[in-house]
């Protein structure tokens, strides 16, 4: 079966002053219709500008360096700005983080839905309109009527948020991807949009590519989580698989870390050391520096990705080493040097 | 147990009025906490949540003195809180430490610096190797290098400037800390680590803590109380665990039931209650109950009179008027 969205190897950097930052480093993924996945991971791991780099909006300084971007079988890398802007909108949409900074000040909300809709559709300003209204009444918001005609100022934060979903969903884009966004929002307005946005999706039956470093967000609306680590996927799977059967020695970290009603009273178990610096990648698993069970391979070399089962992979020696114990792996599997490392090491 | 306690901070009906220009010559007053009471034991962690704008930091803060109060009585170990001079001995006492670690360290001093700032300015350090000797101290408490001493804080990232913000609150000895909201700003890894190191000074150095944050999963791991505000008001206050577990105000039930569990089977099960619409302007709170306009089971009379915070057995306060039939 063709796959909706397919990202093979892609690689994206940052040329700065000090270097090139590979902010993501060959990631690779599928997205079929109507399905949820979820992309967590911490700060400058990479989740956002894999998103960005899908939809070619990426700073002046970034640049997708290699791999591929299909879109039902259309090549995006190096396509042209023309072919991207018909992409943008009308086959993917992004809503953003932060509510307050995405909409134009100078404009009435219902302008800026009319525009986007005018842009991408045949409508005239009057069609327009009259969609925009039905895109605000679908996300939930009150009298549609009266809420075109204000500014972005006289909405509260979730109020925003529901009209950057309206404008988003206004040309019924086949992939949603939300950038964080409901981080910004307080937990009951959190839970009233990603309702909203659990039933537009029933509805309406896109993908959506949920992004976010909350854990408790995607569990509630994933069907498949990607755990991203210092540009790479450490792990990919089912969100059952992930949050029942972590393999990787991240992931795992990440679940013990959170406080559950069991850990009260109780030491959380952190993870270790501070965040890895982009620009001075280690040599072998970007995680083993705060990995506590690193073994001597996890340091000179980087690790392969394993299948556990058919719904789940994991890059980790780890897992490798299990596999090689179990016989699921065979030594020859594995590039000479390293095999020699993990095995003698 | 926690009445044997003797009790370190107590807040009697404190109010926080700003005045906010709504005209030319008018004024309205905004009351960001509203006749807000209650008492922190020596010891104790009391976690303080709520949605942005509901008087949570302002809270913290006036106890503090940041804010000049507009009514109400502020004591600390039984003495009242109110001359410029016990203010100076009081901030000794108490302390803060900051959201956002980004904005709260002076990024024109150096780490040492920024540390000693409360020893020179209560002149506890003598000489400058005493100075020097507690700012290394202090920084091993908070688990940082003495090779850090001499950087700047743009070279630290978020969780390491968080740790310089804690050591600083710590400089003076304190016996009582403000959080206020310590470790959003964080990644949850680094998260883990300083709610973690927050609990060991805990123990070390006998500290209470007033731990501010919207973060549930996070206040309920950290306090043995907690208290929860809406609109200015406080709704309910109780053990941690009774409040996790029992909530009795509708407003505790739909926050607590609205928190993301990261856990897809129980998220899949979980009912949430989502509530209608957005929290009114404080500006323009509503009358009576300020929760009554989005509460199902708001009637008649909880538009007439504010409800009392009472006591329902074991601690557990709630500020409802129909707490008896609804539960």
């Amino acid at each position: 079966m063709d796959h909706l969205l397919e990202v093979n190897h892609l690689k994206t950097s940052f040329f700065t002053n000090a270097g090139e930052v590979k902010a993501v480093n060959d990631v690779s993924f599928t997205l079929d219709r109507g399905k949820v996945l979820g992309i967590v991971g911490e700060s400058g791991s990479g989740k956002s500008v894999t998103a960005y780099s899908i939809m070619q909006i990426l700073a002046p300084t970034g640049k997708i360096v290699g791999g591929s971007v299909l879109l039902d079988g259309e090549e995006l890398v190096g396509a042209s700005e023309k072919k991207m802007k018909e992409v943008r909108g009308n086959k993917i949409s992004i809503i953003f983080q932060d509510p307050m900074t995405s909409m134009n000040p100078t404009y009435t909300v219902g302008h800026q839905l009319e525009e986007a809709i005018m842009l991408h559709t045949n409508r005239n300003r009057e069609q327009a309109k009259a969609r925009a209204i039905e895109m605000l009444r679908l996300c939930n918001v009150n009298e549609p009527e009266k809420r075109v005609k204000q500014y972005p100022h006289e909405h509260s934060g979730g109020m925003r948020q529901r009209c950057m979903i309206a404008m988003a969903l206004a040309c019924e884009p086949d992939i949603l991807i939300a950038d964080e966004p409901t981080t910004a929002l307080d937990v009951t307005i959190q839970a009233q949009i990603l309702e909203l946005m659990k039933s537009l999706q029933e509805e309406l039956g896109m993908a959506i590519i949920m992004i976010t470093h909350d854990l408790g967000v995607v569990a509630q609306l994933c069907d498949e989580v990607i755990v991203m680590y210092a540009g790479g996927i450490c792990e990919h799977g089912t969100a059952d698989e992930i949050y029942y059967n972590p393999k990787h020695e991240y992931t795992k970290g990440l679940m013990r870390s959170i406080p559950t009603a069991d850990t009260a009273g109780h030491k959380l178990q952190p993870i270790e050391g501070t965040p890895i610096d982009l620009l001075n990648m280690p040599k072998g698993c970007p995680f083993a520096p705060r990995c506590e069970n690193a073994l001597k391979v996890c340091i000179t070399h980087a690790p392969c990705k394993v299948r556990i089962n058919e719904n789940h992979t994991s890059s980790c020696w780890m897992c490798i080493k299990e596999g090689l114990e179990a016989g699921t792996m065979k030594p020859e599997d594995l590039p000479e040097d390293a095999r020699e490392v993990l095995i003698n090491g | 147990m926690a009445d044997e306690k003797k009790t370190l901070v107590k807040v009697e009906h404190l109010k926080e009025y700003f005045n906010i220009k709504t005209g030319m010559f008018k004024s309205t007053p905004l009351k960001a906490v509203d006749d807000v009471s209650f008492e922190i034991k020596k010891g104790e962690t009391l976690g303080l949540v709520g949605e942005s704008g509901c008087g949570k930091t302002t809270v913290g803060r006036t106890i503090l003195r940041l804010y000049e109060p507009t009514d109400g009585k502020i004591f600390y170990d039984g003495v009242e809180i109110k001359s410029k001079a016990s203010l100076k001995e009081f901030r000794k006492k108490a302390t803060m430490v900051f959201q956002d670690p980004y904005s709260s360290l002076n990024p024109r001093m150096t780490v040492t610096d920024i540390i000693a700032e409360p020893l020179d300015i209560h002149k506890l350090c003598k000489t400058k190797e005493e100075r020097k000797a507690r700012v290394l101290e202090l920084m091993d408490y908070v688990g940082l290098n003495s090779e850090h001493a001499v950087r700047y804080a743009h070279e630290f990232s978020g969780g390491q400037r968080q740790r310089i913000g804690i050591a600083r609150s710590l400089a003076v000895n304190p016996e009582f800390i403000v959080c206020d909201e310590p470790v959003s700003a964080l990644d949850v890894s680094i998260q883990a680590q300083v709610i973690n190191m927050f609990d060991e000074l805990q123990d070390r150095l006998g500290l209470t803590y007033l731990f501010i944050a919207h973060d549930l999963l996070v206040v309920r791991h950290i306090s043995d109380r907690i208290a929860v505000m809406y609109l200015g008001r406080m709704v309910e206050m109780g053990e941690a665990q009774e409040i996790y577990n029992h909530p009795m105000h509708p407003y505790s039930k739909s926050l607590l039931s609205a928190v993301p569990v990261p856990d897809p089977k129980i998220a899949r099960a979980n009912k949430r209650i989502v509530l209608e619409g957005d929290i009114p302007s404080p500006l323009n709170a509503p009358s009576g109950c300020p929760f009554r306009t989005r509460c199902r089971y708001a009637t008649e009379a909880c538009a007439e009179s504010m409800p009392d915070f009472n006591d329902v057995g074991g601690g557990h306060f709630v500020a409802c008027h129909r707490v008896a039939e609804i539960n």
